[in-house]
């Protein structure tokens, strides 16, 4: 295995974004958006060879040859599994999407800082994929963090986007410190930042306080930048205001970047202290799960500003990963990755589909463009098979990985999970199906007082150009056929299930990390999606074109249910609007209360 | 070892947090922020502190067997100074553009703006 292959994923954006700041204003207008191209496709590619490389064991790579001496880890590693490094070729995939859709999407010629930012920002997610240090963790959180912070308030002219950056910055800046915080409790502890390290430490007593409350620490940490009930607030503020193109990143990759973080310390770390009392923190973070993606599903349904509409999509889906990896099972951490990475590339097609939307007819919002999508069919296709993809139509990706966390849930007793994650899959499905009938296809009326209007100054996105170059579309077509078609890799989910073996047998990876001795791989499993499966796709697909058809003609309901659509909107709904307001500091007291909330549950459920 | 660093970075945590939640002026909250990032210096340096060591610096005229403090834990508050810096930094700079285009700094007319 090629070591060499590791740092140079990180290593090679964040070097490019350096030398093109100094250069790049001396060389032709489109010398930096020609090499962040370049550079991100690399990136994508040395990601995906590990993919391959990493399948036979896991790459561990020691920056400077620090390797571990007697079982203590000083160095700082990078540690490559296939699920990891695919988290991380999806970064690299939605990046050079993002970058390509950027070379015609900016009306006026783009300065440099975009590209330099988006490298930086690929960098730092790579990095953080990758990493199983968690002071380095921390590093790259903020890196991604800082980033983000700066492409969101990209256009600064629009006092909503500094406001959306600004409650971006501080909701997760606090959400990083508590992750310092927690950090530095179990350095104290165990006088280790390697996660392997601290897992041998801690898996010698029983959990007390202070394990408990540097996990709490980590997890709202991390679930902060997840966007999970109550810490997701910031989500749809930033995602509403940023630019499109850069909204592909956030919403395809840095939101699960946070659950995959989760899932990465705790069977690292914690699940040799914890272990016993998984019943207890699988309750907790199943219910953290179907709480995020039911209030992100039914908040998506009623938005009708694409970009908060998407927001709220990708809140719920945080939570139907969350559910899958707070399963703690090999079988739904595999299904939750297969669904990150399928699901990524989609939300990434829809995004790319909205900035060619708005680059043809300058809004984004799907009552002002009522009818107006008719001009660009290709476009409206991809919204429909994005909309139909949220709603897991077999035989495609989102379908397969919703197969795989069916059938665990129902291993560990959890038998109802399904049914109540399809209600989730079809209000987003449904969402976006009913804003590409009304954006594509003229349906439904001009006016609906169910839905929630943008905040104004939030709906012009750029001038409208005369027409939608192909840049534009075929991003988000390519990706559109890479989250379908990833379904086809023949053997995906069994191989998934066994990497995800792996990496949930804390013991071995400690053993591999700190001593260098080599597990036997698990035997090859298979898996098909059985029946039952097929009968709940079924069943989110055709809840999801119901919801739309109810959400473009709820007028033409009996009476009763229509009344019942009002006084639903008019009532509950609107105070949960209200909730999301744009003021930071009722973000943060969530923040804080959810913490806390989170904190007691762990103590009184755990020991 | 004394309990106070940890009660002094638990107060400064909960000071700033109270400071960021009722914060009228969003150049108040920014610095508020590097309250609450203040409480983790202090937690770091805490960690590592050991009673009558000396500073983690080893020159040729230092014998090594003095022990000193961890240098690891001052390595990652130097880090979590950087990070501070740019944070604020970048807030700061986004407030000054929000002053300049809708007058005001106060989050509750931002929101009066918006609605």
């Amino acid at each position: 295995v090629s070591p060499t292959l590791v740092p140079l994923v990180v290593a090679l954006p964040l070097l490019t974004a350096a030398v093109l700041a100094a250069v790049a204003h001396l060389a032709h207008p489109r010398f930096d958006d020609l090499v962040a191209i370049a550079v991100s496709a690399a990136v994508t590619v040395c990601c995906v060879l590990l993919v391959f490389r990493s399948a036979d064991g896991t790459i561990h790579y020691w920056f400077g040859g620090w390797k571990p001496r007697d079982g203590i880890a000083i160095g700082i590693s990078f540690s490559v599994d296939p699920l990891a490094a695919g988290i991380a070729a999806l970064a690299g995939v939605l990046a050079t999407a993002a970058l390509i859709v950027c070379w015609d999407y900016f009306e006026e010629s783009v300065p440099q800082h975009c590209y330099v930012l988006m490298l930086v920002f690929l960098g730092a997610m790579v990095g953080f994929a990758l990493s199983s240090d968690l002071f380095n963790m921390f590093v790259f959180f903020e890196v991604m963090s800082v980033a983000a912070f700066a492409l969101t308030g990209y256009r600064i002219e629009q006092p909503s986007a500094l406001q959306g950056a600004i409650n971006f910055a501080v909701v997760n800046s606090i959400g990083a410190f508590m992750l310092l915080t927690g950090i530095a409790l179990l350095y104290g502890r165990t006088g280790a930042l390697n996660l392997a390290q601290i897992g041998q430490v801690l898996a010698r007593d029983r959990p007390d306080g202070l394990v408990i409350v540097a996990f709490t620490l980590l997890v709202v940490g991390f679930l902060t930048k997840a966007g999970a009930v109550p810490f997701h607030f910031w989500l749809s503020d930033a995602y509403a205001v940023a630019p499109a193109p850069v909204c592909v990143l956030f919403a395809g990759v840095m939101s699960d970047l946070g659950l995959h973080a989760v899932a990465r310390t705790y069977w690292d770390g914690f699940s040799g202290a914890l272990g016993a009392d998984a019943e207890a923190l699988r309750a907790v973070l199943v219910g953290l799960g179907v709480l995020t993606a039911l209030l992100g599903g039914v908040m998506a349904f009623v938005q009708s500003s694409l970009k908060r509409m998407l927001a709220f999509v990708v809140v719920s889906h945080v939570g139907l990963f969350l559910a899958a990896i707070g399963l703690l099972t090999a079988r739904g951490l595999a299904g939750a990755t297969v669904y990150v990475v399928a699901d990524g590339l989609v939300k990434g097609a829809l995004f790319c589909a909205v900035a060619s939307l708005a680059r043809r007819i300058g809004h984004t919002d799907e009552l002002v463009s009522h009818g107006l999508g008719r001009a660009i069919p290709v476009t409206g296709s991809i919204f429909a098979a994005c909309g139909l993809a949220l709603a897991v139509v077999p035989p495609f990706g989102t379908f397969l990985a919703f197969s795989l966390v069916d059938r665990s849930a129902g291993a560990v007793g959890y038998g109802w999970l399904p049914a109540v994650l399809v209600a989730a899959t079809a209000l987003t499905g449904g969402a976006v199906l009913r804003a590409t009938g009304r954006i594509f296809l003229g349906l439904g009326p001009r006016r609906d007082e169910l839905l929630v209007e943008a905040p104004p100054g939030e709906e012009r996105e750029v001038r409208p150009a005369p027409r939608a170059g192909a840049l534009l579309w075929l991003p988000a077509l390519l990706l559109l056929v890479a989250g379908l078609g990833l379904a086809f890799t023949p053997g995906l989910p069994g191989r998934a299930v066994q990497q995800a073996q792996q990496l949930v047998d804390r013991p071995a990876i400690a053993r591999e990390t700190l001593h260098g001795i080599t597990s036997p791989t698990p035997p090859d499993v298979s898996f098909h999606p059985p029946g039952e499966s097929y009968l709940y796709a079924a069943l989110s697909v055709v809840a999801a074109l119901g919801l739309a058809w109810c959400g473009l003609y709820w007028r033409r309901l009996p009476k009763r249910a229509a009344a019942v659509a009002r006084r639903v909107a008019g009532g509950s709904l609107r105070r949960l609007e209200l909730l999301h307001d744009g003021v930071v500091g009722e973000y943060v007291t969530w923040l804080t209360v959810g913490a806390a909330t989170l904190g007691a549950l762990f103590a009184v459920l755990i020991r | 070892m004394s309990l106070l660093p940890y009660v002094l970075a638990v107060w400064i945590f909960a000071v700033g947090l109270y400071g960021i939640v009722t914060s009228r002026n969003l150049v108040h909250l920014v610095i508020c922020l590097g309250v609450v990032q203040s409480s983790t210096y202090v937690l770091l340096l805490a960690i590592g502190y050991r009673t009558g060591k000396k500073a983690p610096i080893f020159t040729s005229g230092v014998p090594v067997k003095l022990g000193a403090v961890d240098s690891v834990v001052q390595a990652l508050t130097l880090t979590d100074i950087v990070v501070a810096v740019t944070v604020a930094a970048l807030l700061l700079a986004l407030v000054i553009e929000i002053w300049k285009r809708a007058g005001t700094i106060d989050p509750d007319e931002l929101r009066e703006d918006r609605s």
